[in-house]
């Protein structure tokens, strides 16, 4: 059978899931308030004088920090409480098609989240005359940044029925992904280690290669590292999902 | 129709399928039997293709289980135990949703689904989400679900549990029906279920095959005629037997 079609078919009826439960609204309304209030209140978007993004993307990979486990932290472990984990994998599919399709449904409820926020697009053209290919690249960098968490809870999600314990552990390790390049942290660490190993660990950080999107600058080095950390959790995640079964 | 050799599955250092082997031909309805966490389960989970065995072979229409899962998978229609749903989709949603994992598309899913919903009695509850059901009508649902796709093989983990007696006799008569011209695998610890609608019974205790043969067989075991006393003959613990001798 068609593996585009059952990718598809599990997309849809994970999608459906956010929207007939108030999830979704919930999510969507505190997204956009929060990205609002860090924006401008925090932000000083207008203060700044300046015809730019900067201060609605320097707050994604927090934002995110806490909000995409929120979404991705139901993925697996919601099948395994439920018991239609068994019903799923009985199902003439494969594991991957199962996993890519969870992971995209979540990921485009995310876009579509990240697309909401379009009035800071239409403000900041009002205002002044911003560079929209920065904005653009800003988007999406904010995307892959948004994929690279949601693939980390995916695989949490895999590791444990219980949600709290999938989004603690989520968050545990996207915070490690920020921290290891934010520059409090890296100037701590050049204290006591050499340039080569800060720059080594700094590598592994989603702020490092945040900050070329944020500037406009779209590096083929910074897509592959937010791919691969993509393409590595779903790894994981389906070396996980056969594990468990193993015994 | 499916065959299986020497299966084995270790949890560990605990062994939950300790050498099972048994075929089974289309138009047989072949009832599990057993106390809990005798195996029954561990077992159907591994022909459905859901545990991969530890060693041993299934095949299921001549497709290997391990080599070739999504052709023998295809086969297969199951009902898992404790008769899982998504919860937060109507009961509509749901049997499309499996219909279309099953590869139809269509008019040839509205159809299955139709027929589906005719076969298991729940027009009354089409729109309404899993999640409200009575577990009656939340079992059917998922029964209705492994018939979807009108399968040659039929895996069905405790059927009837949770079921009032009119849906389980209803449900009796159905794996009948569907025995004429399928294989049907059914677990149960109702031992009048497995005289009423099975062709031939295993027992299984502790990870093994204890007993086979037709229901009539079994009986034929127990001076007295009931399959009641050859179960419970064959499946007590050794310990319980030595004190009942005492």
């Amino acid at each position: 059978m068609n593996p585009i079609a059952n990718i598809k078919t599990i997309m849809k009826r994970e999608l459906g899931g956010y929207f007939t439960s108030p999830i979704a609204y919930v999510f969507l309304v505190i997204f956009l308030l929060l990205t609002g209030f860090f924006t401008f209140t925090i932000g000083n978007f207008f203060e700044r004088g300046e015809a730019s993004l900067v201060s609605f993307f320097t707050w994604h990979p927090w934002l995110y920090l806490f909000l995409v486990p929120a979404v991705g932290m139901r993925l697996w472990s919601e099948e395994r409480r439920l018991g239609t984990m068994e019903l799923l994998l009985t199902m003439p599919i494969t594991n991957w098609q199962a996993i890519v399709g969870k992971f995209l449904a979540s990921w485009l409820f995310l876009a579509l989240a990240l697309a909401l926020t379009f009035p800071v697009i239409i403000t900041v053209n009002y205002f002044g005359d911003p560079d929209n290919g920065i904005i653009a690249s800003g988007y999406v960098g904010s995307l892959m940044l948004a994929g690279s968490y949601l693939a980390v809870s995916c695989m949490t999600s895999a590791l444990t029925r219980n949600q709290v314990i999938s989004f603690i552990l989520s968050v545990m390790i996207c915070l490690f992904l920020i921290l290891a390049g934010y520059t409090p942290v890296t100037d701590l660490l050049s204290r006591v280690a050499s340039p080569v190993v800060v720059d080594v660990v700094a590598a592994f950080s989603v702020m490092t290669h945040f900050e070329g999107f944020q500037r406009g600058v779209l590096d083929t080095r910074d897509v592959v590292f937010f791919a691969s950390v993509i393409g590595f959790m779903l790894f994981t995640t389906g070396v996980i999902i056969r594990n468990q079964r193993a015994g | 129709m499916i065959n299986v050799e020497h299966l084995v599955k270790a949890f560990g250092p605990k062994l939950a399928v300790n050498d099972v082997s048994f075929s089974v031909e289309r138009g047989e309805v072949l009832g599990f039997l057993g106390p809990n966490g005798a195996g029954k389960s561990t077992t159907m989970r591994m022909i459905t293709g859901y545990y991969p065995p530890t060693s041993g072979r299934i095949t299921v229409g001549g497709h290997d289980m391990v080599a070739d899962p999504i052709a023998a998978k295809r086969l297969i229609g199951y009902l898992p135990e404790n008769a899982p749903g998504y919860a937060d989709m109507t009961v509509h949603g749901f049997l499309k949703f499996c219909a279309e994992l099953r590869g139809l598309q269509g008019d040839a899913r509205k159809r299955a689904v139709n027929r589906a919903v005719e076969l298991c009695f729940l027009e009354a509850v089409l729109y309404q989400s899993i999640d409200t059901l009575s577990k009656g009508y939340k079992h059917r649902t998922c029964l209705a679900q492994s018939l979807i796709h009108d399968p040659d093989v039929l895996i069905l983990d405790e059927p009837t549990d949770g079921l009032d007696p009119n849906q389980k006799y209803e449900v009796r008569n159905l794996i009948k029906r569907l025995g004429e011209n399928k294989v049907v695998i059914f677990s149960t610890h109702i031992l009048e279920e497995v005289e009423a609608a099975c062709t031939r019974v295993i027992i299984i205790d502790r990870g093994r095959i204890v007993a086979s043969g037709t229901p009539a067989e079994l009986k034929a075991r127990s001076p007295e005629g009931r399959l009641d006393d050859v179960f419970r003959a064959i499946t007590l613990p050794d310990t319980v037997k030595a004190e009942a001798r005492a």
